[in-house]
């Protein structure tokens, strides 16, 4: 495997459209977390035209809603959820200026098509490797949502998250690919 | 009768809940092992050994495999000759609150399924209750994750179908599942019984160690069949592309009505856990 791409968040257009399917990726930086019900908000207000409590502008999202932190740990395992289920919320987060998403599994035409046109990707983390993910998350903080409990948003900064470019900004899908090349 | 304390099976209970989610059993950490030499995709290497790290810390640690530390799955055998003081069931749904509250375990569980509202404590169990002769208590823990249960399915299919139909179901639930349920996956078929024993036949198939077969060779080789054709998808770790889709399948059946076939498929993620314990 090539060398992964060192990535800083929060990002921008030029650094999105470097990134292929396939490629493997070490994000640094702060990203935001949100699942099912902090997207059911932020959609909400967004399409009412009403501001959002943090501005998405430029940032990378995972979809994640951590176990509680031991004492003496900024968090508890925190591996990636499934995505599509955020899949009818994310065409109008990227429309406001969303750039990245970090999740497991396959995403919808609508996404995908939304990925191309506001230039956005699609990163896959390791479903399950929560404890080992938890290690690469060096402070955590909530910023909105705290009565959702694990699914507020919380501010993340992260060293060298692995991640693997699953949909590009070109419309390239390593699910279709990936599966096509192994099937027998 | 004999008789036994509320409070061990409080005990047991939370201890098995923590174990099951911290202690990735053998049998998944071999699979992983003897997947990575079958594997041919670099990057689904890259993942299977992720997930050996993973456990490995889990289990140093004592923190959680998974942030999905599941709805709490109890298999409870109860011998007609023992008794519990106070209420089984309620010693139960108390070990679950004390091992998810104690074990720093995520709380996942929603009071109602419309109005929501997180119970706080990852309480109520599924609690699949069997009398059996004896005075012992046997107790199994399976936490289950939302993202695997989500691609389950059963189907009341038609007599004709027979073996090749369930087949043919299995191998489409899979397709379609792709990576939502974070291969490589386990995956319980039940058939046979009625609509809802097929889907608890499916689950109890995933109790199962890997490589384990089912006693009768016929089923026994349509489990192995099914785990090379699943293989043979190319789905892969995370469903990016790869040789190892499934670690293995598993079938459970049970006498059906003459006018019903019910199948059922539940699909365990890679972080398969249940821990079991004899009181």
């Amino acid at each position: 495997m090539s060398e992964p791409i060192k990535l800083k968040a929060p990002v921008s257009d030029e650094d999105i459209m470097k990134l292929k399917i396939g490629d493997s990726v070490l994000i640094s930086g702060i990203i935001l977390t949100g699942r099912d019900a902090a997207h059911k908000r932020l959609y909400d207000l967004a399409s009412k035209g009403e501001p959002l409590p943090v501005d998405i502008k430029g940032q990378i999202i995972y979809y994640v809603g951590p176990a509680p932190a031991k004492p003496g740990y900024v968090i508890g395992p925190a591996g990636p959820t499934t995505s599509y289920r955020m899949d009818p919320y994310a065409p109008l987060l990227m429309e406001l200026g969303l750039k990245g998403m970090i999740g497991k599994g396959i995403r919808s035409k609508e996404v995908r098509e939304a990925m191309q046109k506001y230039k956005a990707v699609y990163f896959s983390a390791t479903g399950g490797a929560a404890a080992l993910i938890a290690k690469n998350i060096k402070e955590v903080k909530i910023i909105a949502y705290e009565d959702l409990g694990p699914e507020a948003i919380r501010e993340l900064t992260v060293e060298n998250f692995p991640v693997i470019v699953a949909n590009d900004a070109y419309g390239g899908d390593l699910y279709e690919e990936g599966t096509k090349k192994y099937r027998r | 009768m004999r008789e036994v304390d509320y409070n061990i099976i409080v005990d047991t209970v939370a201890r098995l809940c923590t174990e099951a989610n911290y202690f990735l059993g053998e049998d998944v950490v071999n699979a992983f092992k003897q997947g990575l030499e079958k594997e041919e995709s670099p990057t689904s290497k890259d993942i299977l050994n992720q997930l050996l790290q993973n456990a490995e810390i889990a289990r140093t640690e004592k923190i959680p495999i998974c942030q999905d530390c599941g709805y709490a799955v109890v298999f409870l055998e109860l011998g007609e000759d023992v008794h519990v003081k106070g209420n089984i069931l309620n010693a139960i749904k108390d070990g679950v609150k004390k091992g998810y509250t104690d074990g720093y375990l995520r709380k996942s569980i929603l009071a109602d399924p419309i109005k929501g509202k997180n119970t706080g404590d990852n309480t109520p169990p599924i609690v699949h209750t069997t009398i059996v002769p004896g005075d012992k208590i046997k107790i199994t823990v399976a936490p289950k994750g939302g993202g695997s249960e989500n691609m389950s399915e059963v189907k009341m299919g038609k007599p004709a179908d027979g073996i090749e139909g369930v087949k043919e179901f299995v191998l489409d639930r899979v397709l379609r599942s792709s990576a939502n349920p974070c291969p490589p996956i386990i995956v319980g078929v039940g058939i046979g019984g009625n609509f809802e024993y097929s889907a608890f036949l499916a689950k109890k198939a995933l109790l199962r160690d890997i490589g384990q077969r089912h006693p009768d060779p016929f089923y026994a080789d349509v489990e192995r069949e099914l785990l090379e054709k699943i293989n043979n998808l190319g789905i892969g770790p995370m469903g990016l592309g790869g040789r190892i889709t499934a670690l293995d399948v598993f079938i459970e059946v049970y006498p059906r009505h003459i006018a019903s076939f019910p199948a059922a498929v539940n699909i365990n993620c890679h972080a398969a856990r249940h821990k079991t314990a004899i009181i």
